[in-house]
C-alpha cells in the first residue's frame, strides 16, 4: 500500500474492509469489528488468566491485572469520591477497551478502531448518556440548575442557558475527537514516515542514507505513539469520572 | 465544591499526580502538558462546542421550519460556548463564576 504507484497513501490505513468472505461481506464484519473483538478477547483473556492463579507473589500477568485494576480502582475513589465504587466497572472496561483498541491497532498489520470518529463518539455518547441518566436520577430536575449558574441575573437567562447548555452537550463531542484527533494524526505521521523510508531507499546508496533519518524518525515515533496510546486511554478514563464527579456531587 | 466546573484542571493536576507512575519516570507531561499539548486541548474544546453550536441550531430549524435563522444564532452561541469551555480549561480552579 505504501508504495504502490510512486504516492504517499497516508489515509488508506483507515479504510474498512470486511473480512471473513461473503459471510462478513453481507453482516458487514470488518476489520475493525474483528479488532474490537480481539481487543475484548485479549481484556478478558488477561484479566481471566491473569487472576487465575491468585498467587500471593504474583506472576508476570497478574501483575499486570492488578495493576491496571488498582490503577483505575485509585482514578475512580480519586475523582469521584466513595460513589466511585459503583462506577468502577465500567471505568475499568472503558478504559481497557480504549488502550487495548489503541495498542493493538500500533503492531504491524493491524487496525487502530479508535482512529475511527463512529467508533470513539459512540463511547463518548455512552459516557454522555450515562453521566446524565445518573445526574437525573440522582438529583431529578435539579439537575437542570446545573445550566443556569445561581446568583446570575435572570435577564441573562436567554443567553446563559443555550451557551451552558451548548458546553454540555460539547463534552462528548470533544471526548471522541480529542481520541480520535490523536490516533489518526499518530498513525498518519507513521505511515508518511514509513512511504518516505521506501521512496527514497528505492533510489540507490544516497537514498539509501537518506532513508535512514524517517526510519530513525519513526522508531522514535513509535515510542511517542505507545505513550500516546496509553495517555489517550487514560484522558478518556479520567474525563469520563470527572464527568460522574460532576453528575454525583451537582453543585 | 468551589473546583467543581473546571475539570480540565482537575484533569491536569491528576495527571501530574498520577500520569507520572504508569509510564515513564519524567513527570506525566510529556506530549500533552506542553505548551502544544494546551493548545491542542483548546482547540479541541473550540472545535467541539462550535460542532454541538451548529448541530443544535441546524435540527432546531429541521424541526421548527426557520432555517437559517437558528443555525445562525446558534452558531454564535457555540463560539461563546467555546470560549467558557477554554476559559473553564486555564483558569485555575475557580469554578466559571
Amino acid at each position: 500500500m505504501a508504495a504502490e504507484g510512486k504516492t504517499i497513501d497516508a489515509l488508506g490505513q483507515f479504510e474498512l474492509t470486511p473480512v471473513l468472505g461473503k459471510l462478513g461481506a453481507s453482516v458487514g464484519f470488518t476489520q475493525s469489528t474483528a479488532h474490537m473483538l480481539l481487543a475484548v478477547g485479549a481484556i478478558t483473556a488477561l484479566v481471566m488468566w491473569g487472576m487465575a492463579r491468585r498467587a500471593v507473589v504474583p506472576g508476570r500477568l497478574q501483575s499486570v491485572a492488578e495493576a491496571s485494576y488498582e490503577f483505575i480502582q485509585g482514578l475512580c475513589l480519586n475523582q469521584i469520591g466513595d460513589e466511585g465504587k459503583k462506577f468502577f466497572p465500567f471505568v475499568f472496561s472503558l478504559f481497557m477497551f480504549v488502550l487495548f483498541g489503541n495498542l493493538i491497532g500500533l503492531l504491524p498489520f493491524a487496525f487502530t478502531f479508535t482512529s475511527h470518529i463512529v467508533v470513539t463518539f459512540a463511547l463518548a455518547t455512552i459516557v454522555f448518556l450515562l453521566v446524565t441518566i445518573v445526574a437525573l436520577s440522582i438529583h431529578g430536575t435539579k439537575f437542570f440548575g446545573y445550566f443556569f449558574p445561581e446568583g446570575a441575573p435572570k435577564a441573562l437567562a436567554p443567553l446563559i442557558i443555550p451557551i451552558e447548555l451548548i458546553s454540555y452537550l460539547s463534552r462528548p463531542v470533544s471526548l471522541s475527537v480529542r481520541l480520535f484527533a490523536n490516533m489518526v494524526a499518530g498513525h498518519v505521521m507513521l505511515k508518511v514516515f514509513a512511504t518516505f523510508v521506501v521512496l527514497m531507499g528505492s533510489a540507490g546508496v544516497l537514498g539509501f542514507l537518506g532513508a535512514s533519518l524517517p526510519l530513525a524518525l519513526n522508531v522514535v515515533l513509535i515510542g511517542f505513539e505507545l505513550l500516546v496510546a496509553f495517555l489517550q486511554a487514560y484522558v478518556f478514563a479520567i474525563l469520563t469520572c470527572i464527568y460522574l464527579h460532576d453528575a454525583v456531587h451537582l453543585h | 465544591m468551589p473546583d467543581s466546573d473546571d475539570f480540565e484542571e482537575r484533569l491536569r493536576k491528576a495527571r501530574e499526580r498520577q500520569g507520572a507512575k504508569p509510564t515513564s519516570p519524567g513527570p506525566g507531561q510529556l506530549p500533552q502538558g506542553g505548551t502544544w499539548g494546551i493548545g491542542f486541548r483548546a482547540g479541541v474544546e473550540v472545535v467541539s462546542a462550535l460542532i454541538a453550536g451548529v448541530g443544535l441550531g441546524w435540527l432546531l430549524d429541521r424541526w421548527l421550519g426557520t432555517w437559517p435563522w437558528l443555525f445562525l444564532l446558534f452558531f454564535v452561541f457555540g463560539g461563546a460556548a467555546g470560549v467558557l469551555n477554554v476559559y473553564r480549561l486555564i483558569t485555575p480552579r475557580r469554578a466559571g463564576k
